[in-house]
């Protein structure tokens, strides 16, 4: 039988009059780091690896084409943790990096990660909008880059809105593995308030705390969805 | 009917088509068009569809890039490849060799003509370039219609039609604002200045496109079937707009399946058939009088 009652009382003593509530402060705020800044870094550079792979076919830009492409399919292809692994314990040392704190560390990885998911959907995003708007743009006199900027981008992303949305929140919950690269984030957090073999409680708090992270930015980016589509209609 | 002495008034070229060719891959739409369209003119292009107007017209502001020919804007280039008939002459000069026909007189001729040829790759290699940096800046001068309109949804109408003149032309934003609601007050859509795209109907939507491309005073506007996605009863209204325009003088190219309109405001007319213009004429003529067997086939459809 498992004493619930005794469990919780040593899971709030520990939390409290022990001041893990610290921690797990601490966990909290590096999630958010880690997956805001993940999250910033991964949108720039999905935007820049859609464009790159979406640029006009000639001899000068498949080079970069092909650079987006093989960038993709090199951050689809492995593990995030794997990434994490090998940014912390082959990159970091034979670049010759000391000063990287862990958090910094990880929250760069978790970009480079999520650029390559960010710009697939990005570029679906730019598929969406119809070839006329180019055209429009173009024979208005306004050059390629100006035509993406001002005319394609602001359509392209509001189209693919909720995929972006969604990989916030995947982000939120893949930070989880930030702690293999010794980042207390909340997961990390939580389990150190495992101090009396206690993991029920700490591991079923754990999971209520993302649920209610992930429910915040939910309502966050419906709220946002919201005030960009009003134009349409 | 056109006031004639608006023309006549004005012959400046303002853009001139030489053997014209475009083709994708293997299917040759445009097989050599010639066309000078002088200021004030009103050229209507009609045809079968297939037959290559509208690649004809978007060739013009180079939003197709042609094949061979050259197209001057304002006396620029602003496309040239010749050199491309040169090289399929000295091809077939030296196919002859293989028929053991190449002579002393094949020989010297090769010879001009490659010397002709290196010339002109120089000349239009340089032409190139310079399209390639100016084209943005040509493209502001010739203002183009669509027939999908094309406005941008993410935009309100005053925003479709001063962004062009605020951000590639440096007009200051309550100008460009006062220029467009002018505009707008013309065709009757001032109240519309905040609303988005998508709250308007077709027609208004299409006035809208026109308005959108003469804030940026082009000398000379390309109209691509402007009412072919149109339900009838807002056929008019954009016709109406486009008949006002052409009796302000504005220069205007015009593919269209609107046989009215060519007859009554057009100035020239042109019936494209398989890549070629085969045959020009005033709008009387051309009706009344004409010559093609195919533009009579044509005509005896539509009219």
């Amino acid at each position: 039988m498992i004493n619930w009652n005794y469990l919780w009382e040593s899971f709030v003593n520990q939390m409290f009059r022990l001041g893990g509530y610290k921690t797990v402060l601490e966990g909290l705020q590096n999630t958010l780091i880690i997956a805001l800044g993940g999250f910033v870094i991964g949108l720039l550079l999905g935007i820049l690896l859609a464009v790159m792979q979406l640029l006009p076919d000639n001899k000068a830009t498949s080079i970069l084409k092909n650079a987006s492409k093989l960038y993709v399919g090199l951050f689809r292809g492995t593990p995030l943790v794997v990434q994490l692994l090998v940014g912390w314990y082959v990159i970091k040392p034979i670049l010759g990096i000391t000063q990287a704190s862990a958090l910094l560390w990880g929250l760069v990885i978790f970009g480079l990660n999520s650029g390559a998911y960010m710009s697939e959907i990005i570029r679906g995003g730019i598929l969406s909008v119809d070839k006329g708007q180019m055209e429009a743009g173009r024979s208005l006199g306004f050059n390629y880059a100006q035509t993406m900027l001002k005319i394609i981008m602001p359509q392209a992303i509001k189209n693919c809105l909720p995929s972006i949305g969604n990989e916030l929140i995947a982000i939120i919950k893949e930070t989880s593995v930030a702690g293999f690269v010794s980042v207390t984030d909340l997961q990390v957090a939580f389990k150190l308030q495992n101090t009396v073999y206690n993991p029920i409680i700490c591991y079923l708090a754990l999971a209520v705390v993302y649920i209610i992270l992930v429910l915040i930015f939910t309502v966050l980016i419906k709220t946002m969805e919201k005030r960009l589509m009003k134009n349409e209609r | 009917m056109r006031d004639n002495t608006i023309k006549n008034a004005t012959q400046k070229t303002i853009i001139s088509v030489k053997n014209l060719h475009k083709s994708f891959g293997k299917l040759n739409v445009l097989r050599g068009v010639d066309i000078d369209i002088n200021k004030g003119d009103v050229v209507a292009v009609i045809g079968p569809s297939g037959c290559g107007k509208s690649t004809f017209l978007r060739c013009l502001n180079l939003l197709e890039t042609p094949t061979t020919g050259s197209i001057l804007l304002d006396d620029t280039y602003i496309f040239k490849n010749e050199r491309a008939y040169l090289k399929q002459q000295m091809k077939d000069l030296l196919a002859l060799k293989k028929a053991n026909a190449f002579d002393e007189n094949a020989k010297e001729q090769y010879e001009q003509l490659k010397t002709r040829f290196d010339e002109l790759k120089k000349e239009e290699k340089q032409i190139d370039k310079a399209a390639a940096k100016n084209i943005n800046l040509h493209r502001q001068k010739i203002g183009m219609v669509f027939q999908q309109f094309n406005l941008f949804p993410h935009l309100t109408v005053m925003k479709n039609i001063t962004l062009a003149p605020i951000k590639l032309k440096g007009v200051p934003k309550e100008i460009a604002e006062e220029k467009a609601l002018q505009l707008l007050k013309k065709i009757g859509l001032e109240d519309k200045a905040n609303a988005y795209p998508s709250t308007l109907s077709g027609g208004q939507k299409q006035r809208i496109a026109i308005v959108r491309a003469l804030a940026m005073e082009p000398d000379v506007m390309l109209f691509d079937e402007p009412t072919s996605a149109l339900d009838p009863e807002m056929v008019g209204e954009v016709l109406n707009v486009m008949t006002e325009l052409a009796n302000e003088g504005m220069t205007m190219v015009v593919v269209t399946h609107e046989m009215g309109f060519a007859k009554e405001v057009a100035s020239r007319v042109i019936f494209i058939d398989e890549g070629v213009i085969k045959e020009e004429n005033s709008p009387e003529e051309f009706f009344t009088n004409p010559k093609n067997e195919r533009l009579k086939d044509f005509l005896s459809k539509v009219l």
